[in-house]
């Protein structure tokens, strides 16, 4: 009664599935978004005529964004022979339009965000956006594990840091304007 | 250790954000070109059995 369809199908046809989450962890690798749909389309290509390297009753998600992730590292190397800095100039662009306050903050989340070095921002997108587990995204980097941990904690610092400067030793400060406040009265009191 | 690490309420607060802006692209509508790019793929695979 509950049989599972992604187990009797042809595993090609789950691909579809999973092209939301892809495009996510394309965006956050290249923070540009018509680049990331170029490397998804790639990488689905790849998948595609790979599909016998995929275990069935594993992680599709997980092994899609291996090859993404890989692919995304060869055309990288690629494009640096060509230009000398290719990271670091697009950052920003990842920025959505804001509407509301809601999605102002998440538009200085993800210019901070973009700010992070790709190791960093590949670390948070697969544990903490992703929700995979450190010895997963270990896997799937071809890293080990402590590396993942001190990456995506050097990310997660960093942009604390970045949207939140000054803000770190009041544990339960979480209103900007009330930070700032504080931080001027703190002032006073550090120069003293 | 415990020194270095940032305030529970801002971490929380920042993977609140990852998972938000992550999950935004993630929900979004797939453009069409991804829907012809698999149906193109199928469709070479059935003409190369067929032949």
């Amino acid at each position: 009664m509950t049989a599972d369809p992604a187990v009797s199908q042809d595993p090609r046809d789950e691909l579809v599935t999973h092209l939301g989450p892809m495009r996510a962890f394309a965006l956050s690798l290249t923070r540009n978004g018509a680049e990331a749909d170029d490397l998804v389309q790639e990488s689905l290509v790849k998948a595609w005529k790979n599909i016998e390297s995929f275990q069935s009753g594993t992680n599709m998600q997980a092994w899609l964004f291996t090859i993404l992730r890989n692919t995304f590292y060869s055309i990288r190397r690629k494009r640096s022979r060509e230009v000398a800095d290719p990271d670091g100039i697009v950052a920003g662009q990842m920025s959505v339009k804001p509407a509301h306050d809601g999605r102002l903050q998440l538009a200085e989340f993800l210019d901070a965000f973009a700010q992070l070095p790709v190791e960093q921002r590949e670390a948070l997108a697969l544990v903490g956006a992703s929700g995979f587990s450190y010895e997963e995204a270990a896997n799937m980097c071809g890293v080990a594990v402590g590396t993942i941990k001190s990456r995506a904690n050097r990310g997660r610092a960093r942009l604390v840091e970045l949207l939140h400067p000054g803000e770190t030793g009041y544990a339960d400060m979480t209103d900007r304007v009330t930070a700032a406040i504080v931080n001027a009265g703190a002032q006073g009191r550090l120069s003293a | 250790m415990h020194n270095e690490q940032p305030s529970s309420a801002l971490e929380d607060q920042i993977a609140d954000n990852l998972r938000r802006a992550f999950q935004e692209r993630a929900s979004e509508k797939v453009p069409d070109r991804f829907l012809d790019l698999l149906r193109q793929l199928r469709t070479q695979d059935e003409t190369h059995h067929d032949s």
